[in-house]
Parts: structure tokens; sequence; C-alpha cells
């Protein structure tokens, strides 16, 4: 057990977080400058625009889909994305019959080179709690209407496995481009808490994914 | 171990709450705390499992009660203060200079 803190920290954590970087750039232990533009390719250019990259050619090549399903780092780093977060990577496919849903009990990991830094509710207790002992009332809080004839597998992250969900291709797509049907694919559809929605005549959501379809 | 951390299962947590439009980060603290995070790293200062051991050894109520990035800083300082990179009375004296609006 960690020893016991003699001072409390400050409850301002904008506060603690300064100090601890104050702190530790006087001792010359860090140069957070030096990570900025690591931290801002995080902030802008690594997201679920990745992931949707990954799910649009493997449904337009069924031999990438193939190499996808069985080794997934590999397949996943010749799109270029690899890296931290992103080592060992399982891709799992839904079908008619199974919907896969992700989750990290445990923590919070998540596959950053392909879906970019995870939301807060993926982060959060109820999510993690929930998600493996009542997935399908999860997914109805989504708005995912999953039928008892489907099975819902629930993936729960070791702490190096990191996965992705490939989910189904919307029906009325198929004379779509790569580029197009890639910006079909939400974040929450390759997390598992979202279905996609047919490519004609619906709007299309953001590649983005971050509209949640919860109903309030 | 089990600990607080082990929430698959756990009942009474309450509904998921997705947020509309999440920004990658919702504070400029959150943003700080990941560079620093990032750096300290890359100094070789401690292991991914070190750090996630240092999260799950967080006294329960003080886990469920803040934030994801609250749980990094807590992992930090924890870590740092037990390899003797930095001492908690340094840290404290921060702590306190900040609080007054030094730098």
């Amino acid at each position: 057990m960690a020893k016991h803190r003699h001072s409390e920290p400050p409850s301002d954590p904008a506060l603690r977080i300064k100090a601890l970087e104050s702190l530790l750039t006087e001792k010359k232990l860090i140069d957070p400058a030096a990570v900025d533009a690591l931290v801002d390719t995080f902030e802008k250019r690594i997201g679920p625009r990745n992931g949707a990259k990954v799910v649009a050619r493997a449904w337009v090549d069924p031999a990438y889909r193939k190499r996808l399903l069985a080794d997934a780092t590999g397949a996943i780093a010749e799109l270029g994305f690899s890296g931290m977060q992103g080592e060992d990577m399982v891709v799992v496919e839904n079908t008619p019959k199974v919907h896969n849903l992700l989750v990290c009990t445990l923590c919070s990991c998540y596959p950053w080179p392909v879906l970019g830094l995870p939301p807060v509710w993926y982060k959060a207790a109820p999510y993690r709690s929930r998600a493996v002992i009542e997935p399908r009332a999860v997914l109805d809080e989504f708005g995912v209407k999953v039928g008892p004839d489907v099975e819902v597998r629930v993936w729960d992250s070791t702490a190096e496995l990191r996965y992705m969900v490939l989910p189904e291709r919307p029906k009325g797509t198929e004379g779509m481009s790569e580029g197009e049907l890639a910006d079909l694919v939400t974040r929450d559809a390759m997390i598992g808490v979202a279905k996609l929605a047919s490519g004609k005549k619906k709007k299309t959501p953001k590649a983005g994914g971050l509209k949640s379809r919860r109903p309030r | 171990m089990n600990g607080v951390h082990d929430l698959g299962g756990m009942q009474g947590l309450g509904p998921v709450n997705p947020e509309t439009d999440e920004p990658v980060f919702h504070a400029p603290w959150e943003r700080l705390a990941f560079a620093v995070m990032i750096s300290v790293f890359a100094g070789g200062n401690y292991n991914v499992d070190e750090f996630r051991h240092a999260i799950e050894r967080m006294s329960p109520a003080d886990y469920l009660s803040t934030s994801y990035y609250e749980h990094w800083l807590h992992a930090m300082e924890t870590l740092l203060i037990e390899k003797g990179a930095i001492k908690e009375s340094e840290l404290a004296a921060k702590w306190a200079k900040l609080g007054k609006g030094g730098a």
C-alpha cells in the first residue's frame, strides 16, 4: 500500500498539475514543451477518423478484412496507424447474429491509434461496471436495439490487448467510395455502442462520432 | 488483488450519461496532465504497470469521487515520491506557493 501522505493535495487539479510540472521542470526531469506537438497530435489528428478508414477498407477489400480479423495490429499498421495503446490489437466483427461491445472494467484501456483518447463515459464507473453485467440495458440507453436472437459479446481489455469493433456495413451503401464509407463510421460504432445508419436517406453521422444517441 | 477499480459487475453506479460533442480535453489542466504524463514516461521514471497499480492503490472513496485525470495526478505524485524523484515536502511547498498566486 502507498505510504500515508502527510499533506493533503489541493482540491483544484489545475493548481496541482501546475505544481508538479513546475517542480519536475526545475529538477530537469521533464520537458513538457518537447511533447507539446505529440499532445497536439492526440488532440487534433489521432481520432476515430483513423479507425473509420480501417473499417471502410475492410468493407471494400475482402482480403484486407481477412487480414484485419487475423492480425489486426499488422493490418491497421498497413494504413499507417500504430503506436502507444495500439501495440496488440484485436478486431471483432459484428454480424446479423453477433453484436460486439468493448469495455475496460479495470481502468480505461482503449485503442488510441485508431480511436484517439477515450470519452469520459468510457472511463467512468457506470459504463465499466454495467457493460459486463447488463450489456443489453447499456446498449438500450445508447439507443441500440439488439434482438433476442442476436448474441452480445462483451470484450474486456486486458493490460495488453486493445479491441476495436468492425461494424456491419449499412444497407444502401453499395455504390459508395471508400472515402464516403469512412464518413459513415462513427466512434461509437467502433466501440459497439452504436449501429450505423444507412448511407442514403438519413443525415449521416459525423465520423467523429461524438453525437450521443442516448434518449434523455 | 481486488479493489474498487475492479468495477465489472458492480451495481448501483447509475446511468452512463454520454456527453454530446465531447472535447478531447475538458480543461487546459487535463491537457497539461497528459503532456506531463507523457514526458515523465519518456524519462523512464516508471512503467505503465506501476502507473496502473498506483491508481489501483487509491482509497476507494477517492477513486470513485475523482475524475480520470485526477487519477493520473494521484499516480504521478505517488510514484515520483515513492521513487525518490521528488519529495512530498517539495510538492507541498509548491502547492502552498501556487495557492498564494506564486509561480
